[in-house]
């Protein structure tokens, strides 16, 4: 731990509560950076989750070409890493997004958005999507540059001014696609269709344009997310896996359909898991994790706001 | 006579809505039995709490004496209690003879092709649940029930979507029916309930409006009002 | 038991057992392979196919069997038999339990419930991985291959005696699912599947049914994965990962669903493209993915349940 020193003249049960501090507020600005990124990933599925009902696997996969495009946009773009960062912000929501648009007309129409049906093909387009990134991009973990390097000076450490930028774009981000559904009338089409479907039939919605939209704004949205994050971790053909299976977490345990509750269940894991992390394992906060979603969806499976459809 | 079924206080609430309120029911062995009222009186909801698909909110059932108020739905139809839906459910990929064979608990094997000749769908024992025409799978639904040699047997609107032919038939069938079962009966259809019901139940807004004979109803003036002159 | 019925699955049966008279040396090793994972996917394919409950998480139950096994001869002192009792009674209690707490949810639901209850399995496989290894895995040495059965010494390094004990074990995996499938519990699965609300108003304990096709579909994993274990004389994290869950939805679906030689089909098919497609391409689950879509888009069915539907009706 940088910054204390060692054979200070205090006795020792105090030295461990001065170092325990320290720990436990680098664990919670982990676990916020950590809620925020979790909360980012988990907007697009609980979107596509709470409106369509089905569960896209190759959710991480969106996730992770996000991030490729990042590394492949800064190397591409002249100009330093905030001029790719800007780039990269704008190239791969677009291009995940025309993938994500794809993927539904060709294949979720056609299976008519059967439950069962479009976990196996999205499995397939996991694997699909993977070994692409595989053979394109290769194997080996790609840094990409923050846009800037800020360290705040902490007493006890420094921390990296851009993970609490993450934070706050987050937050934005989070903002801004409430009041859109909340506010716009987007949002009310959306939040009819997600209620009753063949109500929303009824009112002359296009509940098949709705569902496009949605599953095309879900892929945009972890794309951003993945250009946010990739900085903070690197980027890797695999990567999408923990993106996947944490958004579950998220939005399950949140509540499908309710954007408040995802961002609520980001916040008490992305908090628990930095302190499990910090003050245990890393693999024992991702099993306390998968167990919660587990016992959560069997025996309180609308999660902590979720919203019933008809 | 004796009490077969008998509901005390039944209820049930979803959220707000009262959808049953205080029901105290009672349907003796032999009879047959109506239950009508307006749209979204509660009669679904009444017949889903005596079969088991719904829990109640409050009061007790009791069948043949004993109370069924907790028991899941499986455990009533061993006892006694069979239900038509309302929306046909039957196994539309399997044929109309698995189908029966299923209800008669004998799954994969050969059973009786008894109830099938009592509806008059033997000749089609082998062809495909999911083909047969509406009417007909109306037919098997009833089949089905049959062959769970039911006492109780609860039909929730049969006659929906069937013909003046096919409602005709069904008014002999139900009365042959109700020489081994008791029968309850969820209608619209005014004129099959006046022929066939010994007694009618009239709900409105999940409690009981009136009870009686064909003619008591008929001349209950708070019945005719609740259905503003239908039926 | 019909004779076309007996006929065509002994044949099968025999057909396997001549070919290991017939194959390259490499051959005889990728298709004992196969037939221990077909015990796999027989056992899903009672799940998914006859039930119509899709699971995303039997790798654990695989590597409940398969642990249970490795671990039982290398640090229990177990001979090879008895740690496959051993793994067979390990994966019969973990389906019991795990299937009272998982088939309390329904539909997607119980996908994702699976799926989780099966990621926290592989993560903490790898959280003891003082003692499971971890993705180095646990190797079985040669003296613990060796036991001795009705008095006659046996040497599990043997591919001889591999590729037979595999094929039996293949075979019992076959009869016993045919027996299950043609019985009453198997047409009661069956309806279940096809409009759960109906069986349960004709009387049937649907809860009770589930529970048994689910305890019995684990039982085949754990039993497969002891298999593996004491066969290939390895277990590694990567036999316990979401890959190795997927693995058998995607054989059933390929060969057939609810046929009993589905599975086993789709499992020789599937490895039998993926060696074909390393040939040329290093990323072979690439063509994984595709015919997963494929599938899903055209053939629903499989193999044999596209043959059933056209010309054989009675298939089982």
């Amino acid at each position: 731990m940088a910054g204390l020193r060692p054979g200070h003249p205090f006795p020792s049960c105090t030295a461990s509560l001065l170092a325990f501090f320290p720990h436990l507020l680098l664990a919670l600005l982990e676990g916020t950076v950590a809620a925020a990124v979790l909360a980012l990933s988990a907007l697009g599925l609980s979107l596509v989750f709470g409106v369509m009902r089905v569960v896209n696997v190759a959710h991480g996969e969106f996730f992770m070409l996000g991030a490729m495009l990042a590394w492949w946009v800064a190397k591409m773009v002249p100009g330093g890493p905030a001029m790719g960062f800007v780039a990269a912000l704008i190239v791969a929501p677009l291009l995940v997004g025309a993938l994500a648009f794809v993927t539904e007309r060709l294949l979720l129409r056609r299976i008519k958005y059967d439950p069962e049906a479009t976990i196996v093909a999205t499995i397939g387009l996991m694997f699909v999507i993977q070994q692409l990134a595989l053979s394109v991009f290769g194997a080996d973990a790609k840094a990409v540059s923050a846009p800037f390097t800020y360290r705040i000076a902490l007493p006890w450490f420094g921390f990296s001014g851009y993970k609490l930028f993450v934070v706050v774009a987050s937050i934005f981000i989070l903002l801004a696609v409430w009041w859109v559904l909340a506010k716009t009338k987007w949002g009310l089409v959306m939040r009819v269709t997600q209620f009753d479907r063949e109500t929303a039939t009824a009112f002359g919605i296009p509940v098949n344009q709705v569902y496009s939209a949605v599953f095309v704004a879900g892929a945009a949205l972890v794309a951003v997310a993945a250009v946010l994050i990739v900085p903070i971790q690197q980027a890797h053909y695999l990567m999408g896996l923990d993106p996947l299976l944490m958004s579950f977490i998220v939005v399950i345990i949140g509540g499908l359909g309710s954007i408040k509750g995802s961002v609520i269940a980001a916040v008490i894991i992305g908090l628990a898991d930095g302190v499990i992390s910090m003050f245990f394992s890393p693999t024992l906060a991702s099993i306390i994790a998968t167990l919660a979603v587990a016992l959560v969806l069997v025996f309180r499976p609308q999660g902590l706001f979720g919203v019933e459809p008809r | 006579m004796t009490v077969l079924l008998e509901t005390r206080g039944l209820s049930k609430s979803f959220g707000g809505l009262k959808a049953v309120s205080d029901v105290d029911f009672r349907i003796e062995k032999g009879e047959v039995r109506a239950v009508i009222g307006p749209n979204g009186a509660g009669k679904t909801t009444f017949v889903s709490l005596i079969s088991g698909r719904v829990a109640p909110s409050a009061g007790t059932i009791l069948f043949e004496g004993a109370d069924v108020t907790d028991l899941p739905a499986f455990r009533r139809v061993q006892m006694g209690i069979a239900y038509t839906f309302q929306i046909t459910s039957i196994y539309a990929n399997l044929s109309v003879a698995e189908n029966v064979a299923l209800a008669a608990h004998q799954p994969g094997g050969k059973a009786s092709l008894e109830p099938l000749e009592r509806v008059g769908l033997a000749d089609r024992a082998p062809q495909i649940a999911g083909t047969l025409a509406y009417g007909h799978q109306r037919l098997l639904e009833v089949a089905m029930g049959l062959a769970l040699k039911p006492k109780l047997l609860i039909l929730d609107e049969p006659t929906q979507g069937l013909s003046d032919a096919e409602i005709d038939n069904f008014i002999t069938l139900v009365r042959d029916v109700a020489k081994d079962a008791t029968v309850l009966l969820i209608e619209h259809n005014m004129p099959l309930v006046m022929e066939l019901a010994h007694r009618i139940t009239v709900l409105d807004r999940g409690m009981i409006l009136a009870e009686g004979t064909a003619e008591d109803i008929r001349a209950n003036a708070a019945v005719q009002a609740a259905y503003l002159g239908t039926g | 038991m019909t004779a076309r019925i007996v006929l065509l699955h002994g044949a099968m049966i025999l057909a396997l057992f001549v070919a290991q008279f017939v194959v390259s040396d490499y051959a005889v090793l990728t298709i004992t392979r196969i037939m221990v994972l077909a015990i796999y996917a027989t056992g899903y394919n009672i799940l998914f196919g006859y039930a119509g409950l899709l699971s995303l998480g039997h790798a654990m139950f695989f590597a409940t069997g398969l642990y249970a096994a490795a671990l039982g001869v290398t640090r229990l002192g177990l001979a090879a038999p008895e740690a496959l009792l051993f793994a067979l009674v390990c994966g019969i209690v973990v389906s019991f339990i795990i299937g009272l707490i998982a088939l309390r949810a329904t539909g997607v639901a119980f996908m994702i419930v699976t799926l989780m209850f099966s990621q926290a399995a592989f993560l903490t496989i790898l959280y003891f991985g003082d003692i499971t290894r971890g993705d180095e895995g646990i190797v079985i040495k040669d003296d613990q291959r060796v036991f001795s059965l009705l008095g006659t010494p046996m040497n599990l390094a043997d591919p001889v005696l591999r590729y037979n004990i595999a094929l039996a074990f293949l075979a019992v995996a076959i009869v016993l699912c045919l027996i299950v499938v043609r019985s009453k519990i198997g047409h009661v699965l069956v309806a279940i599947r096809e409009n759960e609300n109906r069986t349960a108003m004709l009387g049937y304990d649907v809860k009770r049914y589930k529970l048994i096709a689910f305890v019995l579909s684990g039982s085949f994993a754990a039993f497969a994965g002891a298999a593996y274990a004491l066969l290939f004389a390895y277990a590694g994290s990567t036999l316990a990962s979401i890959q190795y869950s997927i693995n058998p939805l995607l054989w059933t679906l390929l060969g057939g669903a609810a046929t009993v030689l589905g599975p086993v089909l789709g499992t020789a098919m599937m490895f039998l493209l993926v060696d074909f497609a390393s040939s040329f391409t290093s990323a072979s689950l690439l063509f994984v993915g595709v015919v997963l879509i494929l599938l899903v888009l055209f053939f629903p069915k499989g193999i044999l349940g596209t043959i059933r539907q056209r010309w054989w009706r009675w298939l089982p």
